[in-house]
């Protein structure tokens, strides 16, 4: 067995046993009228990797919003291990709930200057070491010079990786992190999300539209449709009962 | 009324005639354009037409207050700025209480101004003199207001994924839109720092040139210029400065959260 079927295992059994890290009550948004997310409750334990598919317009990216209080809910809330999030500071909440969206949406400068922002943000410096060995965990070591210009989409996305692992979060979310890349980056992007969240025992909601994706990083999966929770299961189970369903 | 009588003499038909002549004119050139297709008839007779009875309102009303009391220009000014709010927030549809914003921001920038050049004695309390100074003043302030806020609003609906970038990583709503709010104060002060740059070279504005016909100093005329001109740029900054503050707090909400772009959005459909 490879170190990372060990790690990915290990996760695997940490996760079942976890506390409930995140937990979505009722949660809800209607903007002007249109429903963007309707009553999705569901937890996700310390340490486990939460899929959320369906289709286009189904409510995903809108529910991880909510799940880092970009957007404010109209109805239900979010508990981030056990504490309403609407009393924890959004600085502090967004520390803790880390966000990697579809795009990098890296700041323009140095990759350095990128990685170091989230720490600057509370008055913290990352030292040059640090720096160094968060770019040495995505495969980029020695890019702390580069413009961010010159990077291609894949280690752009690397570097957004880095620069929310920086902020120490104790959860992950991801939105497509691997949609706007080509195959191979794709699959070298899920790779390094697959072992940064297992070593590090983050909580992590990742939204896909690739159900393969959705299996090969999930254990759980819940699926989203018209901004309502329509199943929720074991991923192959859920997978396979959609696959039947349609 | 015999200073209104006064004032429709010699000059006042010798101001007509002009003014059909510069009618005539553009009217010449709208049927030019015209020919080549460009249809600006209809919105340059409104503006003509516009143009003209704002103006021989406004002479009517300077005509019966050019000796009136202080306190009455500086309400003709506040009138000003209240019109110049309401031009400049008609930029702001998606934007709650921009009327209000926009005044507070123009009257800011031309209240320190006017009460500075008061104060300086660059400016009488002379309502003759007040109101068209003052008023040049509100009118740049009031362009300020515009082009920082339309700039703030376009750059920050251009960059909402790096906005959300930054707040997902825990940074201030003002942080995230700092380079944001330096682009569009400096965006609304490049008009008016060219403006001073080509004083003298470029152009040599009305007031200078009224001055020397009423006998004064050239030499006091033009440094006199280049106060008001400086004083349209103390104001104008000002007025960019407080409407980019004040959109920028309304473009976040106290979670901060970006609503701006959801506004916008919202409008639109």
């Amino acid at each position: 067995m490879s170190k990372r079927q060990k790690l990915v295992r290990s996760s695997l059994e940490r996760d079942s046993q976890g506390l409930v890290a995140l937990q979505t009550k009722k949660l809800s948004r209607v903007v002007a009228g249109k429903v963007l997310v309707e009553d999705v409750s569901v937890e996700v334990r310390a340490g486990e990797v939460l899929a959320v598919v369906g289709p286009s317009g189904a409510g995903k990216s809108s529910f991880l919003r909510l799940l880092n209080r970009l957007d404010e809910p109209t109805g239900g809330t979010v508990l981030v291990n056990g504490h309403d999030y609407r009393t924890i500071a959004p600085k502090a909440l967004r520390r803790r709930v880390g966000m990697v969206m579809q795009r990098p949406y890296l700041f323009p400068g140095t990759v350095a200057a990128n990685i170091a922002f989230g720490p600057a943000q509370r008055g913290e410096t990352l030292s040059a070491a640090e720096i160094a060995l968060l770019l040495d965990r995505v495969r980029l070591s020695g890019y702390q010079d580069r413009d961010v210009i010159s990077l291609s989409g894949g280690e752009a996305q690397r570097v957004g990786l880095a620069r929310t692992i920086a902020n120490g979060p104790e959860a992950f979310l991801l939105d497509e992190p691997t949609s706007a890349l080509d195959e191979l980056a794709a699959r070298d992007v899920e790779e390094l999300v697959s072992d940064i969240v297992h070593e590090r025992g983050l909580t992590c909601v990742i939204v896909t539209h690739d159900r393969s994706q959705a299996i090969r990083l999930a254990r759980r999966t819940m699926v989203l449709e018209s901004g309502k929770m329509v199943a929720i299961g074991p991923t192959k189970e859920v997978m396979a009962r959609v696959s039947t369903a349609e | 009324m015999s200073l209104l009588l006064n004032s429709l003499g010699h000059e006042t038909i010798l101001g007509i005639a002009q003014a059909a002549g510069a009618i005539a004119l553009c009217l010449a050139v709208v049927l030019l354009c015209r020919w080549f297709g460009v249809r600006a008839g209809r919105e340059a007779a409104i503006s003509l037409a516009r143009g003209l009875m704002q103006m021989t309102v406004v002479g009517v009303v300077l005509a019966l207050l050019l000796h009136g009391n202080v306190l009455i220009g500086l309400l003709i000014l506040l009138i000003m700025a209240v019109a110049a709010a309401v031009t400049a927030s008609s930029r702001l549809p998606e934007i709650p209480d921009a009327l209000l914003l926009s005044f507070f921001a123009i009257a800011s920038g031309a209240a320190v101004v006017i009460v500075a050049m008061l104060a300086m004695r660059a400016l009488q309390s002379d309502v003759a003199i007040l109101v068209p100074v003052g008023s040049m003043i509100i009118a740049n302030a009031m362009n300020a207001c515009a082009q920082a806020a339309e700039r703030f609003k376009s750059e920050v609906t251009a960059h909402v994924g790096q906005i959300e970038a930054g707040l997902a990583l825990g940074a201030d709503p003002a942080a995230t839109v700092a380079p944001f709010v330096q682009r569009a104060v400096y965006a609304s002060l490049l008009p008016r720092l060219d403006m001073l740059k080509s004083l003298g070279l470029v152009w040599i504005p009305g007031v200078m040139a009224g001055m020397m016909v009423s006998g004064v100093n050239p030499l006091y005329a033009g440094i006199y210029q280049f106060v008001v001109v400086t004083m349209i740029l103390a104001s104008s900054g000002i007025a960019g400065l407080f409407i980019t503050l004040l959109l920028r707090s309304r473009a976040f909400t106290p979670a901060a959260q970006l609503t701006l772009r959801e506004q916008i959005s919202t409008k639109r459909h």
